[in-house]
């Protein structure tokens, strides 16, 4: 079965291309078949290869599909390479993107483009899994950049309305920055060891480069900026929350569960180069911790259901930035799953409440829709334990052992603890003002409206909902990947610290219960101060970033395109044509029309060149 | 026997040519611009025969038969044309004809 592994990219792709090229002219129901049918496939296959995968008990199986291109001893292939971390995230992509598309076919029946939809969608999980699967950085970076053209057609899926069109070029832009950097840290790691071949790659970079040496600094900090700007993360975070202007399903799918974890999967990935450079491994953890506390803030005061998600998914993904940079790669990988289930669940679920309560997103429209909306409610209730960590969910389990291993690291280890832990308590916050806001209190409008959801819809939230529960229980084969043959280290911490770890959280919810469920505490009194005000100001707008970046990048730019507007190189051209066009003018004057005048010509001509020819 | 010497039939073939030519130039009458062509067109037939006698060669007069019929043709085509140029724009005056300027 394992030598099946090429039809995992391959069957979405082919799912992309019937929905392409009939472009629209297939029934719907065709179209979810195809759509929905093609990932499901790729999911059973992918789960046959795991079974099969992890009875063999190898650790790695290769299989080279053909060679890409070769260029002197440069020969990157189609090969994919499975081991336990692409064989997790293989199966997260194809299960939880099923889920995904099974629920679109009911989320998105009514949109006139429906299979222009699906083919995207398909063309992602295509991508994604070319991405995962990828035993080279040359084929990564393919996956890599599908990703991120999937993710800019959908972010515009919409695209009439001209905000949709902005929010996906920002997308596109802004992860570009990281992009490009990563491209040049391909580029540096093959000048300097000779293959782009991961394997091979982590072995040279292993027998040349001492610890801590420039180019493995230089070398992970390139792969860290591509990294930081596909997984959102400080200084390029501020294209997600823009993002959400795509379809819901897109959110939970691109924007929450794969794609946007495809840095922590790089950097997981690329380890052994990280810990070459244990200053860079150290700023991975800071620009985690930074992230998740900005978006946690930010998302405490966002009104918007998907914004809240959205700065969430840059707050969670922090977290798992947090314990890739004190080493923490298996919790990472683990927390990234557990998020691509309640994330995941979260999204769908909002995607329900906005669909039943048409297109509504501001939460404090909505109000007391717990009996309205059930099933939507439920998701939301345990998505949310999932995600604050409340204890024995599966977000319980991941975060902890994020926090466990920072706490353990010793040095600023204990700092990146208590950062995560103030995080933990805002997660608590935030996720459950976004429960009580909206499913409990008095209802604000929408109040006629009935749940839609039908099988397509809820089935997937049940399975979600059962994962968000129970997956802190699975064990995920990533060790052999990590910890080349060593034992796992058990993180040995106090009681107390345990329990500060299980109450926090629960205070959260707390304090979120006392202000948007009992109202003990009121946000009005809260807004009177003056201070308050303008840090709910600050914080709204995601710690000012778009501005800052509008002052620091737009505005020069815009500054320098006006100031070219009449393109000095475009002048220089543009003086050629009006040479020549002058040059014609003159020329064509002497067309008059008149046969004397020709003949003269002609006669005077012909007299000059005999003349030439006798005298000369 | 008494020969006309070259340079006079050379001579004359010249003042025939430019007569000729003068004559398309300045006629405005499409007719005698096609008449003056044939001047032009007889001046360089006689420079051949000219030049034949003087080399004692046939090849000058079987140009000249040549350029015989050629102006035969070129009459008969051109006669073609002016009818048409009259029946097209009632008037047999070349520079009304002069639309295909720059």
């Amino acid at each position: 079965m394992q030598e099946f592994i090429w039809l995992l990219p391959t069957l979405p792709l082919l799912g992309f291309l019937s929905l392409a090229i009939t472009g629209g002219s297939l029934p719907k129901r065709a179209v979810a078949a195809i759509g929905a049918g093609s990932i499901g496939a790729a999911f059973l296959v992918a789960a046959l290869i795991a079974v099969e995968f992890l009875n063999a008990g190898e650790e790695v199986f290769v299989y080279q599909a053909w060679v890409w291109m070769s260029v002197g001893s440069f020969s990157p292939g189609f090969t994919f390479y499975l081991d336990g971390l692409s064989l997790v995230m293989m199966l997260i992509i194809t299960g939880v993107g099923f889920l995904i598309h099974l629920y679109s076919t009911g989320f998105m029946f009514d949109d006139p483009s429906y299979s222009r939809f699906f083919s995207y969608m398909n063309l992602f999980v295509a991508a994604m899994l070319m991405l995962v699967l990828a035993d080279n950085l040359v084929l990564l970076y393919l996956g890599w950049e599908g990703v991120g053209l999937c993710s800019y057609l959908l972010i515009g899926f919409w695209y009439e309305n001209p905000a949709n069109g902005y929010a996906a070029r920002k997308a596109f832009v802004v992860t570009r920055v990281g992009d490009t950097s990563m491209a040049i840290g391909l580029f540096l790691l093959f000048r300097e060891l000779g293959t782009l071949n991961i394997q091979d790659l982590m072995i040279a970079a292993q027998s040349e480069w001492q610890i801590g040496t420039g180019m493995a600094v230089a070398c992970s900090l390139l792969l860290l900026g591509g990294a930081v700007g596909k997984s959102a993360q400080l200084p390029l975070q501020a294209w997600l929350p823009d993002a959400m202007a795509g379809p819901t399903p897109i959110s939970a799918l691109i924007h929450a569960a794969t794609m946007v974890t495809a840095g922590v999967y790089l950097i997981a990935r690329t380890h052994i180069l990280f810990e070459l450079a244990p200053s860079v491994q150290l700023l991975v953890a800071w620009v985690g911790l930074a992230t998740l506390l900005m978006a946690g803030f930010t998302a405490m005061t966002q009104h918007d259901i998907k914004r809240i998600l959205a700065y969430s998914t840059i707050s969670q993904i922090g977290y798992m930035f947090l314990g890739l940079g004190v080493g923490a790669w298996s919790a990472s990988v683990f927390h990234l799953m557990t998020h691509a289930f309640f994330k995941a669940l979260l999204f769908l679920a909002a995607g329900t409440v906005i669909y039943s309560l048409h297109h509504e997103h501001d939460i404090f429209k909505m109000g007391g829709k717990r009996k309205q909306l059930p099933i939507a409610f439920a998701s939301f209730m345990i998505g949310s334990l999932a995600l604050a960590a409340f204890p024995f969910t599966s977000g319980y389990f991941s975060k902890d052992e994020i926090l466990l291993a920072a706490y353990a690291t010793g040095g600023p280890g204990v700092w990146l603890w208590a950062g995560g832990v103030l995080g933990a308590f805002l997660t608590g916050i935030y996720s459950f003002r976004l429960v009580f806001v909206v499913f409990f209190g008095a209802s604000h409008g929408h109040h006629d409206e009935k749940e839609k959801t039908g099988f397509s819809m809820a089935t997937p939230l049940f399975i979600l909902m059962l994962l968000s529960l129970l997956g802190g229980w699975i064990q995920i084969p990533v060790e052999s990947v990590f910890n080349h043959g060593q034992a796992h280290e058990e993180h040995h911490v106090s009681a107390l610290i345990h329990g500060i770890m299980i109450a926090v959280p629960l205070v959260g919810i707390a304090v979120s219960y006392l202000f948007f469920f009992s109202g003990a505490l009121s946000v009005e009194k809260l807004m009177s101060y003056k201070f308050s005000k303008i840090l709910h100001r600050f914080w709204f707008s995601g710690w000012a970033m778009d501005a800052l970046y509008k002052h620091l990048l737009i505005n020069p730019f815009m500054w320098l395109a006006r100031l070219n507007r009449n393109d000095f190189f475009d002048a220089l051209y543009n003086s050629v044509i009006a040479i020549s066009r002058s040059a014609h003018g003159l020329v064509a004057k002497t067309q008059t029309g008149y046969l004397g005048w020709y003949l003269i010509s002609m006669a005077a001509g012909l007299t000059a060149v005999l003349a030439v020819g006798v005298y000369l | 026997m008494e020969t006309i010497p070259t340079e006079h039939g050379l001579i004359l073939a010249g003042i025939l040519f430019v007569l000729g030519f003068i004559g398309v130039l300045t006629r405005r009458n499409i007719v005698f611009v096609l008449m003056s062509l044939e001047i032009m067109l007889n001046a360089s037939g006689l420079a051949f025969i000219v030049a034949a006698a003087r080399w004692g060669h046939a090849e000058g007069q079987i140009m000249f038969l040549m350029i015989l019929t050629l102006a035969a043709a070129e009459v008969a085509v051109g006669l073609g044309l002016i009818i048409q140029m009259y029946r097209k724009f009632q008037t047999v005056d070349i520079s009304v004809l002069s639309e295909m300027n720059g």
